[in-house]
């Protein structure tokens, strides 16, 4: 039996596979007809590879949208982001600017949320609460990311000594409750916003440390690694190019659920008083505000407490779909 | 295409699958699994269904069983089992039928039982299931069905847990959770492709056995049309979801009237050559010519592992004991054995991922034992690996391109353009089209990844290419065609094999010298065809016999 025949048909060299001669760019390779052999087999492979990389990252993408609940969660979380970074745009009101005739007046038209105790306008105090708040979490988050990927790379990789070392710290670390943690650690480096998001920070860092450490020894063991650790890579490149981005993806839904933690822990932290001093506005602050007219005017605490909610809640719906995809 | 008269005479056959189709929901529409398919299967007959993957042979285990995942749906047809429809039954008409009228021997023993709860437990709960609750008699019924399905000191057995047992008892386990509830029909998909090939054989000699017994019927699913061959009356051939032929199985073999089936015997090494193993390269075409330098020595070549002892005590395996070997230049050694053999770890001292505990390897004229890794580097691309799983072996992120430069980059060889051109190169010595270049591995079928596998092996023309059971994975005619590469690969380049193997009908066609190993200790060696065609030593010869296909073409007397 000659190879020629055994050999199914389509896969013959230079003859396009059927189902993916769409991406065969057999224009262009007409176009350099006249160039030698060898520059006509760059272009092909070169073409290939980023028409490739487009279609498979937009057959990731397109079912996404087909979700009606991951683009309304992911439309609210873009609105949020707005509001983060250009508070003005969504409230043009000022959100300090007094307004003694009216406080303490219900939502209504015009006045989304109501007003609080000195008359200020609530929807306004909550979009612009919004830059220190989404700043505080994503600040705590990248600290723990980054802390996170290097703990858990380390004790991963290295394994031995390093590993027990730095599983027994987080171990330690866990069982301190995250919160009494993070009151710890704003008591020692002071108040304010910074502290909070380095406070919370800190206290997911274990999280993080143990997925990433946990993919990075499921990734290490598979073949793919032997097979470039023979094909001669050396060590950091292995870790750089295989290992790394082979596990980044639990760490980064992981990443967008934390969002979210950090969201309310930051809450928290103002609400007990740890935040930004007033009469900036936090949305923990926001929240803390309203208790003392909790039973006369629920709105002033519940409404901000509300918009909260809806933003974990979309973090988390994000987060969801995001790890349902990439299985 | 002639069935069988199997049911004349009887009322109605046990099975009765007519007209089927199965289709799966997909982004891109409906896509037909299984397409008009009709076949039957009487009391006490053993039927298998042969075709290579994705030719919808478990999607219509799947569909008897009523365990079609959920984008699947029987579109047309009827599946009449002991009387009752199943196709588009209700999930109460499906549970009772499971367990008490059909059993289900799945696939793959390492992952089909629950790893936290006891084995005697696991089967308890399939009798329980399949005959109601059982009082004090299930422990003495549990027993009974583990000494039924062959396993020694049921008793200890049954009070462990999936873990601390083998692989052929995890599938006596699974075998016997399928007899619980006494079923007229036992199916049983790909039972054995996940073990060693004598284990495979008193498996399926179990099997065959007890199906006899107790009068079962048996439908055997697999790609293997050597094991349906030998196991079954008769034999369905399935190709696209469509019944190619069918027939009895020594009529299939010996006569088959389509294509399609004599491209799956030419693809079983055993049944193309009449039951009997060719060896490819025979002494007479070696001795012709002068021997070729060596290119691997490997001498007296010991492996211990330590192993964690019950109490304090240290305890020791020793995984490979006092191997010697030698592979010349542009030829193929293999080593032959079960899992457990030490093969494997011969093939990782040899290439240094392990550290040996005594001996010495010798490649290109310099020792290898007892060096570090990185100070091995200049040699590294002269020796390269192959895997044996081509769906583990490739980073999922990368495309074929990146994979198979991969070596060239790390070892930096060349620059962007000339990293191109060996890509092409080497995507025409392996004979894929050069549109792969920008697929990633999820996209490419076995056959293909094992191709890159291979492509990447090459990049760095290495002398010796090691090779850990390069085809086990693969459908048997997707074997057939690897192995043609490896051999004409061999042939143009020069290149030398280091070939690990349980399969000696795939060792025949590529081996050159074989050693066999048994417990880490080499029990025979010597040229392929003296060693497979005249063995000497009696672990050899039943691992000979275990090749299967050959019962089926052989008669009992003349074997080996």
């Amino acid at each position: 039996m000659t190879l020629e025949l055994d050999r199914p048909a389509a896969l013959a060299p230079g003859r396009p596979i059927p189902s993916g001669s769409a991406l065969a760019p057999r224009g262009r390779r007409l176009s350099r007809g006249g160039v030698s052999g060898s520059a006509g087999g760059d272009d092909t492979a070169g073409s290939a590879h980023s028409a490739g990389r487009l279609r498979r990252s937009l057959a990731v993408t397109l079912p996404l949208l087909r979700r009606p609940g991951f683009v309304i969660a992911g439309g609210y979380l873009l609105g949020v982001g707005v509001a983060a970074v250009a508070p003005s745009l969504i409230a043009p009101l000022d959100p300090t600017a007094t307004v003694p005739e009216a406080k303490l007046s219900p939502p209504a038209i015009g006045s989304w949320f109501g007003t609080d105790e000195l008359g200020r306008d609530l929807f306004s105090r909550v979009i612009h609460g919004s830059t220190l708040s989404i700043e505080a979490a994503l600040l705590a988050v990248g600290i723990a990311i980054v802390a996170g990927l290097v703990f858990g790379v380390l004790s991963g990789f290295i394994g031995g000594i390093v590993d027990a070392v730095v599983m027994r710290i987080v171990d330690v670390m866990l069982a301190i409750p995250a919160l009494l943690l993070a009151l710890a650690i704003i008591t020692a480096i002071g108040f304010g916003t910074l502290p909070v998001a380095v406070a919370v920070g800190i206290g997911i860092v274990p999280g993080f440390a143990r997925t990433t450490r946990a993919e990075v020894l499921r990734v290490k063991s598979l073949p793919y690694i032997e097979a470039a650790r023979v094909g001669g890579a050396s060590w950091l490149r292995i870790l750089f190019t295989h290992v790394l981005p082979n596990s980044w993806g639990p760490v980064a839904v992981l990443a967008v659920l934390d969002v979210g933690a950090a969201i309310i822990a930051a809450a928290s932290l103002s609400f007990l008083g740890f935040g930004a001093a007033p009469p900036a506005a936090e949305w923990g602050t926001l929240i803390a505000d309203g208790r003392n007219f909790l039973i006369t005017a629920p709105w002033v605490s519940l409404i901000p407490g509300l918009f909260v909610v809806l933003v974990v809640l979309s973090l988390n719906h994000v987060a969801r779909t995001l790890d349902e995809v990439r299985r | 295409m002639s069935a069988a008269p199997t049911s004349v005479g009887m009322h109605e056959p046990l099975l009765e699958v007519r007209d089927l189709t199965v289709s799966y929901r997909g982004s891109s529409g409906t896509v037909a699994a299984v397409t008009n398919l009709s076949f039957t299967v009487a009391a006490g007959e053993t039927v298998a269904i042969v075709g290579e993957s994705g030719s919808g042979k478990s999607t219509t285990a799947s569909a008897i069983t009523g365990l079609l995942p959920t984008a699947a749906k029987v579109s047309s047809g009827s599946i009449r089992l002991d009387g009752v429809e199943l196709a588009g039954a209700s999930d109460r008409v499906l549970r009772g039928v499971r367990g008490r009228t059909v059993g289900l021997v799945p696939q793959d023993p390492g992952v089909s039982l629950n790893p936290t709860i006891r084995v005697g437990r696991q089967i308890g709960e399939a009798v329980v299931a399949a005959r109601g609750p059982r009082g004090r008699s299930l422990d003495a019924d549990v027993e009974k069905l583990l000494i039924d399905v062959g396993i020694d000191d049921p008793e200890l057995r049954a009070r462990q847990f999936p873990h601390e047992l083998s692989g052929g008892q995890k599938q006596r386990v699974l075998i016997a959770i399928a007899l619980a509830g006494s079923p007229k029909l036992i199916i049983a998909d790909e039972p054995t492709s996940a073990l060693d090939v004598t284990v495979q054989r008193r498996i399926l000699d179990h099997l065959e056995s007890l199906v006899h017994a107790h009068g079962t019927s048996l439908l055997i699913i697999t790609h293997d049309l050597a094991v349906a061959a030998d196991r079954a009356d008769r034999v369905l051939v399935l190709a696209d979801g469509e019944l190619v032929e069918q027939g009895p199985s020594a009529q299939i073999l010996r006569l088959p009237s389509q294509d399609y089936t004599r491209t799956l015997i030419a693809a079983a090494p055993a049944l193309s050559t009449d039951g009997r193993l060719v060896v490819r390269h025979s002494v007479a075409a070696q001795t012709a010519q002068e021997p070729a330098d060596e290119v691997l020595r490997v001498t007296g070549l010991r492996k211990v592992f330590p192993i964690r002892g019950a109490g304090r005590e240290r305890q020791e395996f020793v995984a490979v004991d006092n191997v010697d070997l030698v592979i010349r230049r542009g030829e193929t050694t293999a080593i032959v054995g079960e899992s457990g053999s030490g093969k494997t770890t011969t093939l990782r001292l040899a290439l240094g991922l392990e550290r040996a505990t005594a001996g010495s390897v010798i490649f290109g004229g310099e020792e290898v034992v007892g060096r570090h890794w990185r100070s091995l580097r200049h040699l590294r691309h002269r020796i390269q690996l192959v895997q044996q799983n081509p769906f583990g072996s490739l980073d999922p992120r990368f495309t074929v391109f990146d994979s198979i430069v991969e070596p060239l980059v790390a070892n930096r060889v060349g620059d962007r353009a000339s990293r191109r051109r060996r890509a092409d190169e080497l995507i025409d010595l392996v004979q894929l089209p050069r549109t792969v270049l920008g697929r990633i591995p999820r996209e490419l079928s076995g056959g293909q990844r094992q191709r890159v596998a291979i492509a990447r092996a090459l990049a760095l023309e290495p002398e010796l290419i090691l090779l850990d059971e390069p085809v086990s994975a693969l459908d048997a005619t997707v074997q057939g065609q690897v192995l043609e590469l490896l051999v004409d690969l061999q042939r143009r380049l020069g290149v030398s094999y280091l070939f690990v193997s349980h399969d000696l009908a795939v060792v025949a066609q590529l081996a050159h010298q074989v050693l066999v190993l048994q417990g880490g200790v080499v029990v025979e060696e010597g040229p392929a065809d003296t060693v497979l065609r005249s063995p000497s030593h009696p672990y050899t010869r039943e691992l000979i016999a275990a090749v299967p296909g050959r019962s089926a073409l052989i008669p009992e007397g003349a074997k080996l």
